[in-house]
Formats: structure tokens, C-alpha cells, sequence
């Protein structure tokens, strides 16, 4: 296990920049899936068309897919996705700004990917707010938009919040593929570096890898047996 | 009924000319069989002629060194270098078994007793002399830069040191790990390095310009090289030297020994010229010297 000591910064680094692929594909797949959502819903049939298209393309393709058409379509089209150069958030991911563009690419095929997910958990959401709620808010006069903003989608993020932090964790475990698409030092590229490059054994690297994950994923999922304990007695 | 007997004649084709194969080895030398050849009783080499099996560890994805092509069988110079052990142990060609052995699990299949020998353009280095011992070397690959035809920017690894070129390898690969201290930034080595699982997909990147240039031991850019239809050249000089090994079980020294004076004995006999110009030959047609076995 004398590994796990003499390569800590490695393991450090892994995890430092798995968590940043993590929290920026998060942001995105929860703005994003929040939109697919809203369109899937809204009254202009357009609108649901192309959120039903976005979901069922997306939850049905495998990731390495997705993966493999950001690093390789999105180049072929002349993208190296450089709208994600924000020069604030750069500044903290530092990763965004580099010349290589694979990071970006890997944030967006997550993003993309997990938000088909994140749309189907927050339309369960939406379908368990009783649609009496609705009803009443239009009978009052409210818009569509004011509907979703003041109404819905307030009682429905609290019945969703349990299923989208299941889809957040499998985003956190799936973001283990994107050392296979170019993103150099993260916590599964390493581990594969530690092994076969520098021929360390793989039992002990890969137990180092697993805490890495584990150290994102386990406090992600007592958070939200505690939130839903807390509805539960709210509930009640 | 037509493609029926179409088909029949092919299968009496293909028949006779196995047949016809077989009778070639058997000219060559493979006659001696299992009786003829006798071993120290209790050696590796023993073992393996009795059970006339051996179990070779070799790449199924690396051209001209060890390829699975279609019809199953891989196929490249550590290949042939398993096979020409073979033939010393007195087993068949066709009774060498061949199991993947990708970089990463090289000194497991051995430790594990999942292969008796294992020739995978194994890089023979102290870390890895710790787990499994190596015979050889028997090939001194290096490491090389490929680069888009166009491109005379990059002369070398030192091109890297200014900071503005990228470059690609594969990851958990030697070469993925040596090009890292030629980068302006060797500790955060993601602004410049991108890593994938396999050369193609670096060729591809090459190829969209996202990297400026590939590199790895310059037999397999030589492969890329000639199938590019001259998009990509190779530039500057091989600045490392990987002395490819054969990687045997820790301890046992006798079939080391019997390995190692094997391929001093084929370097002059023509077989280790001929493994090499059938093969890796189609890359690089130098056929290199055999380099001198290392008995540490």
C-alpha cells in the first residue's frame, strides 16, 4: 500500500481535477436539463419536440459515444468549444483556459449527457406536484412562465431533489471515462498511468482510485438521505 | 448449388494448402519433435517441451509487433521471436497459445502463471525488474516525434520546452511518461500532453490539428507514417532507447539463460533477420542488429 504514500500528490491531483470536471458538468447538466425540462413541458408543441428528441437521444446513446463525438465530432466541425473560455471561472478551473481543448470537451459531453437525466428527474418532480396547483394558477391569471417560476417548479424541485442527487452521483462515477478522451491527470488516467507506466501494482492504485471517487460520492449521498428524512417528517 | 461447390473448392484449396504449409515447417527443422529435444530435468524448459504448450503474452493491437488480424491469429516480430522460442523448445508453431497482454497487466500474466514468456514491445527498466525478470533485449526500439508534413517546427523534444506545441501519446506508455519532462510544465503536464487510449485516436487529433504532433517508439509511428499517404513524416533523431525485453517469471534464471542464448543463436543463424523483414521488415526495412543480451 506504500504506493498510496509515495504518489499522495498524484492521487491529490486526480482528485482535485475529477472534482472540477464534476462541479462544472454539474452546473451545466442542471441548467441544461432544468431548460430540456421546462421545453418538455411547455405548451408550444415545437418546444416539446425538441425536448423529447434532446432526451431520448441522449439517455439512450452510451456515454463513451457522446464522449467520442465531443473530442472528435466537435473538432471535426471546427469547435474546439472555446465558449467556455469564461474568463472568471477560468481563473478557479484553470483547466478551461489551456490550449488543449479536451477538458472542455469532457465537461460538455457530461453535461450534455447528464442532463437528459436531469430532465426526466425533475419532470417526476413536476409530475408529483398535484396538478390542482397548476390549475389554480392559471385560474388566477398567471402565465406559463410565472406558473413554473412561483408555482411548479418550487414544489417540484423538493420532490426531485432525491432522484437528481442519484443522477449527480452516477455523473460523478461516469466522469471516470473522460481520462480515456484526453483529460490528462484526472483520477482514473492516473491510476492507469500509475500501473502501467511506472508499474506500480494495480490492486493498491486502484484502491487509492476508488477512495478518490468514494470521497465525492459517499457525503453526497448521506446529504440526501438526511434531506429525505427531513421531507419524510414534513410530510408527516 | 454454384456457390456451394464455389465454396468446396476453396475449403480443398485452403486444405491442401495448410497441408502444403505444414510440410514446409517440417522441412525447416520442426521434425526434431518433442522426443529429440532433451532438457535439465526439472527446468522450465522441461516442463514446457513435456507439455508441448507454451503460453505466449504478446499486444493483439500493435502493428508489425503483434497484431490480431481478421482471422483471429496475431500476427508481428514478437510474434515470431514466441514462436522461434517455441521451435527451440521443441513445440509447433501451431502449438503456441497466444493471450493479450496490454501494458498495464505485463507483470501479472506473468506472476500469475497466465503465460510462460511474455513478448509485448516490453520495455525492459529497473521497476519493472523488481516483479519479473527479462531476457534480452532482443529489439532497441527509441522514442520518436511524428508531425503533419507541413509542419518543420518541431524538430525535437526540446520543441516542447517553449510551451505553445502539444503533443499526444497513449496513456500508462513509456513514451506518455518520458515526453513529460520535455514540457514547459513537467509537474502539470494537461496543458500540453493529452493522453488516450490508443495511437489512432492520437493520428486522429494530429490530423484536426488539435495536437501538433504524436509520439511513441518509432516502430509504431513508422506504421502510422506509411499508411498516411504522406500527411505525416517522422522528425528529428530517436532520443531514447527502449531495449525491448522478454519478460520471464521472477527466479528463473535457467530459462532466462535458455531464452538469452536463443537469441544469440538466431541473430546469426538468419531467423531472427527473416522474423524481422516478414513483419516489422514492412515498416522499416533495415533489418536491425541484434543487440547484445543483457545477463545482469
Amino acid at each position: 500500500m506504500s504506493v498510496l504514500v509515495d504518489h499522495l500528490d498524484v492521487f491529490v491531483g486526480g482528485f482535485w481535477l475529477t472534482f472540477q470536471l464534476c462541479i462544472l458538468s454539474a452546473i451545466g447538466a442542471l441548467v441544461v436539463g432544468t431548460l430540456v425540462a421546462v421545453m418538455r413541458i411547455s405548451p408550444i408543441p415545437p418546444l416539446r419536440w425538441i425536448g423529447t428528441a434532446y432526451v431520448t437521444v441522449f439517455r439512450n446513446s452510451p456515454l463513451t459515444i457522446v464522449m467520442f463525438f465531443a473530442a472528435f465530432g466537435l473538432p471535426a466541425l471546427g469547435s474546439n468549444a472555446d465558449f467556455l473560455r469564461v474568463p472568471g471561472l477560468s481563473s478557479v478551473f484553470s483547466r478551461l483556459s489551456i490550449d488543449l481543448p479536451y477538458f472542455r470537451f469532457a465537461v460538455i459531453a457530461l453535461a450534455l449527457y447528464t442532463a437528459a437525466f436531469v430532465c426526466e428527474a425533475i419532470r417526476s418532480g413536476i409530475n408529483a406536484v398535484s396538478p390542482g396547483q397548476a390549475e389554480a394558477a392559471r385560474a388566477i391569471g398567471l402565465t406559463f412562465g410565472q406558473n413554473l417560476r412561483y408555482v411548479v417548479l418550487p414544489q417540484a424541485w423538493k420532490s426531485a431533489i432525491v432522484p437528481l442527487g442519484s443522477v449527480i452521483i452516477a455523473m460523478i462515477k461516469n466522469s471516470a471515462l473522460a481520462g480515456f478522451f484526453g483529460v490528462v491527470g484526472d483520477l482514473s488516467n492516473s491510476g492507469i498511468n500509475l500501473t502501467s507506466a511506472l508499474g506500480e501494482p494495480i490492486i493498491p492504485v486502484f484502491i487509492g482510485v476508488s477512495i478518490g471517487y468514494l470521497v465525492m460520492t459517499v457525503p453526497l449521498g448521506m446529504l440526501l438521505d438526511r434531506v429525505e428524512r427531513r421531507r419524510a417528517v414534513a410530510a408527516r | 448449388m454454384r456457390i456451394t461447390r464455389v465454396a468446396a473448392v476453396a475449403a480443398v484449396a485452403a486444405l491442401a494448402l495448410t497441408v502444403a504449409a505444414c510440410g514446409g515447417d517440417g522441412g525447416d527443422g520442426d521434425d526434431t519433435g518433442s522426443g529429440s529435444k532433451t532438457f535439465e530435468a526439472g527446468s522450465t524448459m522441461e516442463r514446457l517441451n513435456k507439455a508441448q504448450k507454451i503460453i505466449v503474452g504478446t499486444k493483439f493491437d500493435q502493428p508489425g509487433f503483434g497484431l490480431k488480424g481478421l482471422d483471429n491469429k496475431p500476427a508481428g516480430f514478437d510474434v515470431e521471436i514466441g514462436k522461434i522460442i517455441a521451435d527451440e523448445l521443441g513445440i509447433a508453431a501451431d502449438k503456441v497459445e497466444y493471450i493479450e497482454a496490454p501494458s498495464a497487466v505485463r507483470e501479472e500474466v506473468l506472476e500469475q502463471g497466465k503465460a510462460d514468456i511474455v513478448v509485448a514491445t516490453y520495455t525492459i527498466n529497473d521497476k519493472r525488474k523488481e516483479r519479473i525478470d527479462f531476457a534480452g533485449p532482443y529489439y532497441i526500439a527509441g522514442q520518436h516525434i511524428m508531425v503533419r508534413s507541413d509542419d518543420s517546427s518541431i524538430t525535437g523534444p526540446d520543441s516542447f520546452k517553449a510551451g505553445d506545441k502539444k503533443v499526444c501519446s497513449v496513456q500508462g506508455s513509456t513514451p506518455g511518461d518520458n515526453i513529460k519532462k520535455y514540457l514547459a510544465n513537467p509537474a502539470s503536464p494537461g496543458a500540453q500532453l493529452v493522453l488516450f487510449d490508443g495511437y489512432q485516436k492520437c493520428v486522429d487529433a494530429l490530423t484536426n490539428k488539435q495536437v501538433d504532433a504524436v509520439t511513441t517508439d518509432n516502430v509504431i509511428l513508422l506504421g502510422y507514417v506509411a499508411k498516411s499517404e504522406g500527411k505525416f513524416k517522422l522528425t528529428g533523431e530517436k532520443f531514447t532507447e527502449e531495449p525491448y525485453g522478454i519478460g520471464v517469471k521472477k527466479g528463473d534464471t535457467a530459462f532466462r539463460e535458455f531464452v538469452n542464448a536463443t537469441l544469440e543463436k538466431i541473430y546469426t543463424d538468419g531467423r531472427y533477420a527473416k522474423a524481422w523483414q516478414d513483419t516489422a521488415g514492412k515498416f522499416d526495412s533495415t533489418v536491425p542488429q541484434g543487440p547484445a543480451v543483457n545477463r545482469y
